[in-house]
């Protein structure tokens, strides 16, 4: 099993959903998704706080103790059942038609026992108290202790549970023939927009998931959690050479997400990244100062400090971070921090899926390394609080530290002071996908367009070049950093040991002194055959 | 008929009494058990088994698909009157529909060996001994007392599917797969903790390598990788570890399919039949191997499986055609998508090629990095020793490689004679001339 943590973009297919396409006969006719028991009741819950959304699919009180008294059989320390129920829905357009759709439906509940830094884990796909106790049962394997008692009530907490991404409209009430000429418009703009272009690809997602968190403590945790993605690919002709690129955008978001103005920047956007690849000439090799175009340059963030910052990696002291809190890692001036709070941002949570309420926690103050990324077992390791972190991909996974939202915060700088400070490196401004070792600190990310900076302009287009670096030592040559902050709005999915999670990322305009650009032009001249 | 087929076989009933014209249908069942094992003792069990169902639904010329794991009759009903819906608010498609039914004809009758009864026989006690036996290879290495952590685990997959279509393809299949890795992390002196890794898996358990091997491998790993170094831009030799070359050959399978093809997102576009890489460069898809982690009878189509043919001394002998894009195409389908990828191995292991190389770059292990589609140009980072002299030398990081696919394959000038058996893509060590890699 390779355990490499790597983020890529635009992947997540999400979906959509008509009223009755929940899935689920049991349901009242046309019943809609409303936010969280607790943002409309913000009071409420004294006594036995009521499961709202579940309730459709005969999960009770009753059954959660049932299958809490069965995980805690054998003792353990904590325990906790995540029901999920996810439809999502996709459609695409291809050759000018929007000809094919997919929808899915995830339906189950997982069970997880905790002893120590141990987890016992089990999941079944039937909403029944035979079948959950069952698996509780194997979850409780992992302790070996005499049984504890479940609670009989639950309480919601948080309450009130804070509300980032209520929907005017859900999903469920958006009809497919709404969605259709959104597509369909999208095509035609992109053909019309270039003579070049000679395909164009568009797909929409949306979702809507919901969560019910239980455990052993008695709190009782609703979220609603809406998504949607939009993708447009375009392929460009021109002397014989054909190339792609694409625009997306994302956001736990409804249907009003896609403004014209948001529109006409995904077509501007996709059409213009491919195009440029026309004038693009290959990139240099090796080490020279590089300015990351703010947005989704938190690329840089994401792998060169946030997955380090993950507490499983240090309580395993298996991160390069591992021994660096309360350190010195950059210039005064750097902030970083990862923020479940963005209203509507792809990495926006109101809870982590342990039930924790997801804040702004900072990994970088003023330079200095400040607190790890926490899910609940890494908490109790170092004796703090969770940080809202413990994210997983469905029920079939146990939770873990994962980012949410990472960005930096705005610098002293001035974008255009920024550049003009470079007299030979490159600009990056577009990015498909990088990678880290969290040990050894390596990461590197692939840059899709860009640009040379000779003597503090640009001057050519570049294109398809991996950057390599080294975390700390990253860190430690951001030399300017810009006051122009951007949270990039693109589908970014971040996959770690098997689970992927949607997480948001931005920067603003960055430059590192010196790293390594893994191009194949040596023309700087250090470049030799061997 | 199992269980699963009557499932399939009903929730196509379904899709025609709700107004498809015809539908094919996937049904699904796995128990998958894992072990992680982390400095001693458990860190991780978990146990489950899933289900599911997937459904492709042609309705009056349109087309829709797709999955649940919700299965409960009265929710499964809803879902699919709501997807022959959905359907029916989209455009016609004139190139979808069910394969040609004697597409289907032909089915091998060997045994493949997928499945591995001792699956249900192999106890928790079994499983954590396994991976604590790991952790004691590790911790034999030579040097391991500087080892920070030691994880590993075992895993195991019992599944069974069964997949029907309303023009007459049965199939069903029931197959195990086990898994074991070992991961060790080490200290350097400037506080960077090199981590490598080992994995192996097989069609039955008896087959996976002793545990006490795969961790001592993956400690001395990373213990070797302690002290590495940038090292000068060059274009130079590289020569590719079997189990990384996969990412390499991987690269190709994007634009091998037909969807690529007619999509104009390929640049391999126009090149059968016709050189794309160098003599020593072969390649057929096998989905008959016995034991192989691929190896099927009949493909997500259900055509019948057949080895393809897919790279021939260097020049490009087949495509991954699907039935849809085929029609698209105006081709004949071959298959959607790869089973085993076997690159023919040549005679010299991996002593003897570096000893031939004399001074290039010996590369373990691929990170990030991305190869386009559309026009092969790839940049990946790139991890593993100096080799110099003809033998390896000192570890190396943070260093790249990049150039075009088109050219890259024309520059393999050695084969290694050591197929990585642990996966579908069963690379041997591949040896690139004139490679340029970016480092200092």
């Amino acid at each position: 099993m390779e355990r490499r943590d790597f983020l890529h973009l635009g992947a997540a297919l999400g979906a959509v959903t008509l009223p009755t396409a929940l899935g689920c006969g049991a349901a009242p006719k046309g019943v809609a998704i409303t936010p969280g028991p607790s943002a409309k009741a913000p009071t409420a819950a004294p006594l036995g706080a009521k499961i709202v959304y579940f309730e459709r699919f005969g999960v009770d009180a009753a059954m959660i103790h049932a299958a809490l008294a069965a995980a805690l059989s054998r003792g353990g320390d904590y325990a906790d059942v995540f029901f999920q129920h996810k439809v999502s829905r996709s459609l695409s357009l291809e050759d000018g038609e929007v000809n094919r759709a997919w929808t899915g439906v995830e339906l189950g509940v997982g069970v997880r026992v905790v002893k120590g830094d141990q987890t016992g884990y089990a999941f079944t796909e039937e909403l029944t108290v035979a079948a959950i106790t069952s698996a509780a049962k194997i979850a409780a394997a992992i302790a070996d202790g005499p049984a504890r008692d479940a609670p009989t009530s639950f309480h919601a907490d948080p309450s009130p549970k804070p509300s980032r991404y209520e929907l005017a409209r859900a999903w469920e009430q958006v009809r497919a023939e709404e969605l259709l000429p959104l597509l369909t418009g999208l095509n035609e703009r992109a053909l019309k927009a270039d003579a070049r272009i000679k395909k164009v690809n568009v797909g929409l997602s949306h979702e809507s998931g919901a969560i019910l968190i239980a455990d052993s403590s008695g709190r009782l945790v609703e979220d609603l959690m809406p998504m949607t993605s939009l993708w447009l690919g375009c392929v460009a002709e021109q002397g014989g050479k054909r190339e792609t690129n694409a625009y997306n955008v994302a956001g736990r978001n409804g249907l009003d997400f896609y403004s014209e103005e948001r529109l006409a920047r995904v077509v501007r956007e996709a059409v213009a990244r491919t195009t440029v690849l026309f004038e693009a000439t290959p990139a240099p090799a090796g080490e020279m100062p590089i300015v990351m175009a703010a947005g989704s340059s938190g690329i840089l963030l994401h792998e060169a400090i946030g997955h380090g910052m993950e507490a499983d990696f240090n309580r395993k002291n298996t991160s390069i971070f591992a021994d660096k809190i309360g350190k010195s890692v950059a210039k005064p001036f750097v902030n970083i921090v990862d923020d479940g709070s963005v209203e509507h941002a792809r990495g926006a949570i109101d809870v982590d899926d342990e039930g924790n309420v997801a804040g702004k926690t900072m990994l970088v103050e003023n330079g200095v390394l400040t607190t790890y990324l926490h899910d609940s077992i890494s908490a109790k390791h170092y004796k703090t609080k969770p940080t809202g972190n413990g994210r997983r991909e469905s029920y079939k996974f146990p939770p873990m530290p994962r980012m949410r939202a990472t960005y930096m915060q705005p610098g002293p700088h001035k974008k255009d002071e920024i550049l003009a400070s470079v007299k030979k490196g490159i600009y990056c401004t577009n990015f498909s996908n990088g990678q880290v070792k969290i040990g050894a600190g390596d990461f590197t990310f692939y840059v899709k367009n860009g640009y040379l900076i000779e003597d503090g302009k640009l001057t050519r287009p570049i294109k398809d070049v991996n950057i390599i670096g080294n975390g700390p030592k990253v860190l430690e040559k951001i030399d300017m950093v810009g006051d122009d902050l951007q949270l990039d709005e693109g589908g970014w999915t971040c996959g770690k040991d098997g689970q992927s999670v949607p997480v948001s990322q931005g920067l603003p305009t960055t430059r590192v002194s010196s790293i390594t650009v893994g191009g194949t032009r040596s023309d700087s001249g250090k470049g030799k055959k061997s | 008929m199992s269980e699963l087929l009557d499932v399939a076989k009903r929730a196509i009933e379904l899709a025609k009494k709700k107004g498809a014209s015809d539908a094919s249908a996937n049904a699904s069942r796995a128990r998958e058990v894992e072990i992680g094992w982390r400095d001693g003792k458990v860190e991780k069990a978990t146990e489950a088994t899933t289900r599911g169902l997937s459904m492709a639904l042609y309705v009056d010329g349109r087309f829709t698909s797709v999955s649940t794991s919700d299965l409960r009759p009265e929710a499964l009903e809803r879902f699919v009157e709501d997807a022959v819906a959905l359907a029916r608010t989209l455009a016609k498609d004139p190139h979808r529909a069910l394969p040609e039914p004697k597409l289907y004809e032909g089915r091998s009758k060997d045994d493949l060996q997928l499945f591995d009864p001792s699956h249900a026989t192999l106890s928790v006690e079994a499983r954590r001994d396994f991976a604590k036996q790991l952790e004691a290879g590790a911790r034999s290495a030579a040097g391991a007392d500087a080892l920070v952590s030691v994880t590993t685990g075992t895993s195991s997959s019992h599944s069974t599917f069964a997949r029907a279509t309303s023009n007459g393809f049965e199939g069903e299949k029931e197959e195990t797969s086990f898994g074991a890795w070992a991961e060790a992390t080490t200290k350097d002196v400037d506080g960077r903790r090199p981590e490598d890794w080992v994995s192996a898996s097989a069609r039955h358990h008896a087959d996976l390598p002793a545990p006490e091997g795969l961790g001592r491998e993956a400690a001395e790993r990373a213990l070797a990788a302690r002290g590495s170094k940038k090292g000068e831009s060059a274009v130079t030799t590289l020569i590719v570890e079997n189990r990384a070359a996969r990412r390499v050959l991987g690269a190709l399978l994007g634009p091998l399919t037909a969807r690529a093809l007619q999509q104009q997102q390929s640049f391999l576009d126009d090149r059968l039949g016709k050189a794309i890489g160098g003599k020593l460069f072969t390649v057929t898809d096998d989905p008959l191997l016995v034991r192989g982690l691929g190896s099927r009878l009949f493909d997500g189509e259900g055509l019948a499986a057949r080895r393809l043919p897919i790279v021939k001394d260097g020049v490009l002998a087949s495509y991954y055609v699907d039935v849809y894009y085929g029609r698209k195409l105006k081709n004949a389908p071959t298959t959607a998508g790869p089973s085993n990828l076997v690159l023919a191995p040549g005679k010299k292991d991996l002593a003897a090629l570096l000893a031939d190389v004399k001074d290039g770059i010996f590369v373990t292990g691929f990170l990030g990095g991305n190869s386009n589609a559309t026009t092969g140009d790839f940049s990946l980072g790139i991890q593993g020793f100096r080799v110099r002299a003809g033998k390896k030398a000192e570890p190396i990081n943070e260093m790249n490689a990049s150039g075009n696919q088109r050219e890259l394959w024309k520059k393999l000038v050695a084969v290694g004679s050591d197929p990585y058996v642990w996966s579908s893509q069963r690379t041997p060590t591949l040896v690139f001339e004139g490679v340029s890699v970016a480092g200092l």
